[in-house]
């Protein structure tokens, strides 16, 4: 599994190849929602909607082998394809390491001008929606060793 | 005859009139500006953008008491715009036209004033389920303050009412029928004209919602013969936070006052206040002078225009682009009345308005996607929304097809 910071430079890298072509770097991120594992129907449900986006956006999250993996849809292909790339980022990751992360792929890749500020709003409350499941494992892992 | 006043030249020379509006000479996201958000709020001609500036350069005052120069000046173009919206709307008197923020505040001020006054227990309003949520909401606090009940007129299949359905819901307790003469979804242009005579037969009151109707057509509220009549400046080329509220003298004057302050009153003691007459007794406080002056303007390149040469304009391209859109695999059309104004809204089939209304950004086109605040009509159609295009004077052929060809590029590759 390649470091959240690898994976990052690789997602730099493919949108640089679209060279700030707006409605290709818009079809690419609809591709990238399409391609995304879908979310099993009953994760599908209110309690899974992040709050604070304007789309519909679920997100499901498990514990497995002190690793985070996370699940994710939306009613909307862009948002689809922007949660598709955080799941890509930080799925199959540590707590610590998903808690630590520094997201600069998508100020890099320029995603702010592209989706402009209500989108952007979104995608800062879907990443925090992920980091508070992160350290949400992480405080149950700590009070089983603890308890 | 206000028709004939509007009629303007016999041709439009569309090239020459959108040189008069600076923003439609820019690029967006390197394309040029395609802008079909013109139901939301329509671009500004350099008059309109003059008049803001000549006002605050020469002659900023504030009106109607100031007995020095720049006062009289300031009241004299104020008071010129109210006269020129009774002949836009061909109102009777000059003194039943009332200045407001915009429609919604408009429809408000009657809900807070008439509404309180003479809507009650066991009474009933009545709206479409087409309408803005601005002659929605309203109504719908009203009513819970005073026990009266709304009724919501359905919209058919296609988006038209069925005036069959409208007689049955109206009875001796109707005390006030708010309708739009146009949706802002759907385009629709509603007979206003029989439902107001329907309506009166009963005894109720009329409100017209002409927030998009004013800019795309001959609104005449004598012919109309509507109690009230709501509408925005800013969607007829004139500045944001203006809004008319035509009101007939008698309910007007029967009407208790909005808000209190300064403009409102005729005398105050700290005993008692006794209020200013029509259309003052509505206006308190200093209004927004700037942008209704410059309103004038706005009015003045419709009448030059012609609003018969607009209406004609916009109709041929709504025409244009219903057919070039039609004619899409995978594009359904939202509101297929008989009778539109130039708004045409649509879905991509599988496609989410929001994402296509970015890919068209994408592309320049400018176009708004959601509910439009019409949540309980887009409910109605089990949509999440659609993306709607509307036209204004301004737009082209060209754009109309630029919108075609884009759209039809996006369903293409959606479908792939």
């Amino acid at each position: 599994m390649s470091s959240i910071k690898d994976i990052q430079n690789d997602i730099v890298e493919e949108f640089a190849l679209l060279a700030d072509d707006r409605e290709a770097t818009l079809f690419y991120l609809m591709e990238l929602g399409d391609k995304m594992a879908p979310l099993p129907e009953e994760y599908k449900k209110d309690e899974n909607l992040i709050k604070g986006c304007q789309s519909k956006v679920w997100l499901h999250a498990e514990m497995r082998d002190g690793k985070v993996y996370y699940q994710a849809d939306s009613n909307t292909d862009i948002t689809r394809g922007l949660i598709s790339l955080l799941v890509r980022v930080l799925s199959g990751h540590t707590p610590d390491e998903i808690l630590d992360a520094d997201l600069d792929f998508i100020q890099r890749i320029g995603m702010h001008q592209l989706i402009g500020s209500q989108r952007s709003n979104g995608l800062n409350a879907m990443i925090k929606q992920m980091k508070l499941y992160a350290l949400g494992f992480k405080t149950k892992e700590a009070s089983k060793e603890n308890g | 005859m206000p028709a004939t006043l509007h009629t303007g030249p016999a041709t439009l020379d569309v090239t020459a009139l959108r040189s008069r509006f600076p923003v439609l000479q820019r690029e967006v996201n390197g394309y040029p500006l395609t802008y079909l958000d013109n139901a939301a709020t329509t671009q500004k001609p350099q008059q309109v953008i003059d008049a803001l500036s000549h006002y605050y350069s020469h002659y900023n005052a504030n009106i109607h008491r100031g007995v020095h120069t720049l006062a009289q000046e300031a009241t004299e173009a104020f008071e010129a715009t109210r006269q020129a919206v009774q002949e836009l709307i061909n109102a009777p008197e000059k003194e039943e036209i009332i200045f407001t923020k915009g429609t919604s505040e408009s429809i408000n001020l009657v809900a807070a004033t008439f509404g309180r006054t003479f809507v009650g227990k066991g009474q009933n309003i009545i709206i479409s389920g087409m309408e803005h949520h601005s002659n929605i909401v309203p109504w719908q606090m009203l009513c819970e303050e005073t026990g009266a009940e709304l009724r919501v007129l359905p919209v058919q299949d296609n988006g038209e009412l069925d005036l069959a359905d409208y007689e049955r819901l109206l009875d001796e307790n109707t005390a006030l029928v708010a309708i739009c003469m146009a949706s802002n979804t759907l385009g629709t242009v509603n007979p206003v004209k029989e439902m107001t005579a329907t309506a009166h037969k009963q005894g109720a009151r009329v409100l017209l919602d002409a927030a998009q109707a004013l800019p795309h057509s001959l609104v005449d509220v004598q012919e109309l013969d509507c109690d009230f009549l709501a509408a925005s400046a800013h969607k007829m080329y004139g500045p944001t936070g203006v809004g008319i509220l035509y009101g007939k003298r008698e309910v007007l004057e029967a009407m208790p006052p909005y808000q209190g302050g300064g403009e409102m009153i005729s005398e105050v003691t700290f005993a008692k206040t006794t209020y200013n007459d029509i259309p003052f007794k509505f206006e308190a406080g200093t209004p927004n002078i700037a942008d209704v002056i410059a309103f004038r303007e706005a009015i003045a390149f419709v009448k030059e225009l012609g609003l018969e040469n607009i209406a004609r304009h916009e109709a041929a391209l709504l025409k244009q682009a219903t057919e070039g859109l039609q004619a899409n695999e995978g594009v359904t059309l939202v509101g297929t009345a008989a009778h539109k104004v130039g708004v045409l809204s649509f879905n991509i089939d599988g496609l989410h308005p929001f994402d296509t209304g970015m890919m068209l950004d994408a592309l320049g086109i400018a176009v708004r996607t959601g509910h439009h605040c019409t949540m309980p009509l887009v409910a109605r159609y089990g949509i999440e929304g659609t993306v709607r295009a509307s036209f204004a004077v301004y737009n082209t052929s060209e754009e109309v097809d630029r919108l075609i060809q884009a759209v039809s590029r996006i369903a293409q590759r959606k479908r792939k």
